[in-house]
């Protein structure tokens, strides 16, 4: 065992005992491919350590709980997004190397080589480890992305307000 | 420790963050109170993440070991 590591377990042994449920919240603002992984890997993480989990789903981040066979858009602007921006969590590209998707297929390879779980198995995780997902309504009702079109687990959409409720209950909040 | 009867064999083997650590926890309530689960991780990060999620819970680690590239931990379920 090396020192570092000594000295982390050290730390982790110093903490005090937890009181009560702690809890995360999380506005979820990116749909790239790799911001997700840590809004996800953070999300299952904290609630397999006891904790309540948010997570506030709004502009580009709406499309991790989108089912990737939802049409959206009713209007001529709306449809192009829908076009544009189309499917769900697996189409998600990566911030940098993106090259119009071959980023996408390069790192879902370079995962799989080294036994990554893939986004959508990372959600549907999350939505079974009992967290809780939002839409956001304003960005929803701009883009023309329908509570419909979530997968299910979804909770009904909500606004700054509710998440500034659940944000002042929660010892950790993150913005991803 | 090699005296202890585990109560559940968990093999996480090949499973990178947060998987074991998640794993542990989906599967500590399968034992009762009192309880044992050994769990082989080949994550090297899973040495400081089961700790701190055994912390976090209030179980407790009876055992965390490095075994040539693998990782065995001994957790006992507290409550």
């Amino acid at each position: 065992m090396s020192t570092q590591l000594d000295r982390e377990l050290e730390a982790i042994a110093e903490l005090e005992p937890v009181e009560g449920r702690k809890k995360i919240s999380m506005v979820v603002m990116s749909g790239d491919m790799d911001k997700l992984f840590g809004a996800f890997l953070i999300g299952t993480g904290a609630a397999a350590m006891g904790m309540e989990v948010t997570m506030f789903f709004t502009f580009w981040g709406l499309r991790a709980i989108r089912r990737s066979d939802a049409k959206t858009g009713t209007t001529f602007f709306g449809k192009m997004i829908g076009m544009m921006y189309g499917g769900g969590i697996e189409k998600a590209s990566p911030s940098k190397f993106s090259f119009g998707g071959m980023g996408r297929w390069m790192f879902g390879k370079m995962m799989g080589a080294h036994n990554v779980m893939t986004l959508t198995q990372l959600r549907d995780l999350a939505i079974d480890l009992g967290i809780k997902m939002y839409g956001c309504q304003m960005t929803m009702d701009v883009m023309e992305i329908p509570q419909e079109s979530f997968v299910k687990g979804v909770q009904d959409p909500v606004g700054v307000g509710f998440f500034l409720g659940e944000a002042q209950e929660s010892q950790i909040t993150l913005f991803i | 420790m090699s005296d202890v009867t585990p109560d559940l064999e968990l093999d996480l083997r090949g499973l990178l963050c947060p998987m074991p650590m998640v794993r542990v926890s989906q599967n500590i309530s399968k034992v009762p109170v009192g309880g044992i689960v050994r769990a082989v991780a080949t994550d090297a990060g899973s040495m400081a993440d089961i700790p701190a999620w055994a912390k976090s819970t209030g179980n407790e680690v009876l055992q965390a070991e490095k075994s040539g590239s693998e990782f065995v931990f001994l957790v006992k379920r507290v409550k």
